[in-house]
């Protein structure tokens, strides 16, 4: 996203010196025009969103239970919250948690989305919008009708995946709960969040490859290039910017999944498969105790940035090695 | 989010239909790409079908009836009933949740749309001290963790006795939308030539009358592309309607959605039937937006 530019040139900072004789009349720089047409969308943002911040940090430091509730008193115990999130085994277990299923989502988003683009970018029309249809179907779901499918899916009793793996011949079947485990639950939910992903990825991808002139990879493939080594040598150096804020994006949107679990089976069961947004949640909204939850909130922000600041450094350390 | 994220990496070559030009391709040479096509070929409608099953089994479900619902073994050929239809739509409060799942999302998209042309155009044609730091806190804000923040906003609202309110739902999905709604619109504004609004202004239009005379028509399909999205956003969001609307009568068509379920028990099929008419708006609304989006504002404009 940082790098987007949808038009050409000309942004504003080329194009808009003042004009002359008219410039005058109309937003000098440093005039007060452009301060009054970004106040509203500065005020809300800082209001809602920055408040909500800001107050969320506060609450960490606070005692703040049922009863701070309803008396709207404000108790301030420096880091209790944070020693007692700190000290729970259920915090370290379920910062694990969101860790491998972030790292597993994201790997197999980004791998089978580029498979599929790749694939997009090969197969003939009629195919191609055949894929593309489905794609774009899987795309559109809302996430909330996604996750109730899903259940229907993988339903016990009547769901249609026990009837697949009797089919297949796997014995076991009849009854099998797909949700009696925190690991079974999380897979259930990394394949809900694949499934509904790898479209972003794949179409968008495809629409990044239709503009590489094919003329480079012919030139490549006269020279004896094989497939791989295309897309190693061509394909990705072209595309990288692509990749490297789409799996930015995904591991924000992956890291903070909420209702694909909450819905699916409320972080059960035994609270197994909770990741650290549901962990808040449940800690905050079921346990009523919104000062420890606060406290999940502020780390789980600080981890995410961390993660990303790590992120960004694996990247800048690929930019400075030369390129191949 | 989507649309900026996919203008992404777009080379600005154009695609060349490679010339059939090497006469000397030989037989063997298109015997083997057949074959491989052929793989291919198989590898996407396998993909298909996965892609598409989840989609179709909500669909077909919701068009059995429960004695082919209820069972062990799948029934892959029915004649379809509407009967989970009107149960799913025959619940009590059906029609608010329609209204306020509208109203919600209308309005927010609406106020998102109003206040970000207002800044997107400051940021694309104006220039001023902080408007670095203004992209740099909408793109902070586009990425802004929602999910993780649910409970301070309860307490927020709680505070401001603003829970169960269409309002204050309203309030956060505007801001929600409002991000992304100011990133796109500074795109579509600054893809309008200059020229035609200085030439506005030259014969003797305002800076107001040049906006709304110049750009804002040419804006139009900018408009409703990045309203669509918003509607989008709004018409599918739920953690923060989850906590903060609990009563039924103030909740939107998420709830409606998944109170169902627990209501209902295991009644699959109303179930089906209540996801299949939240989905199909989104759907139509996405291919009806799928070139946008994937084509790219900015390849769009050049492919032919």
């Amino acid at each position: 996203m940082l790098t987007v530019d949808t038009e050409g040139p000309g942004t504003g900072t080329a194009g808009s010196k003042p004009a002359g004789r008219s410039g005058r009349r109309y937003a000098p720089p440093g005039g007060w025009l452009p301060y009054v047409l970004i106040a509203p969308a500065v005020l809300a943002i800082v209001g809602i969103l920055g408040y909500a911040l800001v107050r969320n940090l506060l609450i960490s430091f606070q005692a703040f239970g049922r009863r701070q509730l309803i008396s709207h008193t404000t108790e301030w115990t420096g880091f209790d919250n944070y020693r007692r999130v700190l000290e729970d085994e259920r915090f370290w277990a379920s910062l694990t948690r969101t860790f491998v299923f972030m790292a597993a989502n994201v790997v197999l988003i980004m791998v089978l989305g580029t498979l599929i683009g790749l694939l997009l970018n090969r197969l003939a029309k009629p195919m191609r919008l055949t894929l593309s249809i489905a794609l774009v179907a899987a795309w559109a779901m809302p996430v909330i009708a996604t996750t109730t499918v899903f259940r229907w899916l993988f339903d016990t009793q009547f769901g249609v995946a026990n009837w697949v793996m009797r089919t297949l011949g796997f014995s076991g079947y009849e009854q099998h709960n797909w949700f009696s485990s925190g690991f079974s639950t999380l897979t259930i939910v990394t394949v809900l969040i694949v499934w509904a992903s790898v479209p972003f990825v794949a179409l968008n991808l495809y629409a990044g490859l239709t503009t590489i002139s094919g003329e480079i990879y012919e030139a490549a493939r006269m020279d004896g290039a094989s497939g791989p080594r295309i897309f190693w040598s061509i394909t990705a150096p072209i595309m990288r910017p692509f990749f490297l804020i789409t799996t930015f994006l995904e591991i924000i949107w992956v890291f903070k999944a909420f209702t694909q679990i909450y819905a699916l089976n409320a972080g059960g069961p035994n609270r197994e498969s909770e990741t650290l947004p549901v962990m808040a949640y449940i800690e905050g909204m079921m346990q009523n105790q919104y000062g420890v939850a606060a406290a999940i909130s502020v780390l789980t922000l600080v981890i995410l940035l961390v993660a990303l600041s790590f992120y960004f450094r694996l990247i800048l350390k690929q930019e400075k090695e030369p390129q191949s | 989010m989507t649309a900026t994220d996919k203008a992404v990496a777009q080379a600005p070559a154009a695609r060349h239909p490679v010339a059939a030009r090497d006469a000397a391709a030989s037989v063997r040479a298109r015997r083997t790409k057949r074959l491989g096509r052929f793989g291919l070929n198989s590898v996407a409608l396998a993909l298909t079908v996965l892609f598409l099953f989840p989609v179709y089994w909500m669909f077909s479900t919701s068009l059995k009836s429960n004695s082919q619902v209820l069972v062990k073994d799948p029934v892959f050929f029915f004649t379809p009933t509407f009967e989970h239809y009107s149960t799913a739509t025959g619940v009590d409060l059906f029609w608010t949740y329609v209204r306020n799942s509208l109203v919600v999302t209308l309005a927010a998209v609406l106020l998102a749309l109003l206040v970000a042309l207002a800044a997107g155009f400051a940021i694309a044609r104006l220039h001023f001290r902080g408007r670095r730091g203004m992209v740099l806190v909408v793109m902070m804000a586009q990425m802004a963790p929602w999910e993780i923040l649910i409970i301070v906003m309860y307490l927020n609202a709680r505070d401001a006795q603003a829970l169960n309110s269409l309002v204050t739902l309203i309030v956060i999905y505007f801001v929600m939308a409002l991000p992304f709604t100011i990133w796109t619109l500074r795109g579509f504004i600054a893809a309008v030539p200059k020229e035609l609004e200085e030439a506005a202004l030259i014969d003797g239009c305002t800076r107001t009358q040049a906006f709304f005379r110049i750009i804002f028509p040419l804006l139009a399909p900018g408009l409703m592309a990045t309203s669509l999205f918003g509607f989008i956003m709004a018409w599918n969001e739920y953690a923060m309607v989850l906590v903060l609307n609990k009563a039924p009568e103030m909740a939107t068509l998420p709830l409606w959605l998944t109170q169902f379920q627990t209501n209902f028990g295991n009644d699959w099929g109303a179930t089906m039937a209540a996801s299949s008419l939240f989905t199909v708006p989104v759907l139509i609304v996405f291919i009806l937006l799928q070139r946008r989006v994937t084509g790219g504002l900015s390849a769009g404009a050049v492919k032919g």
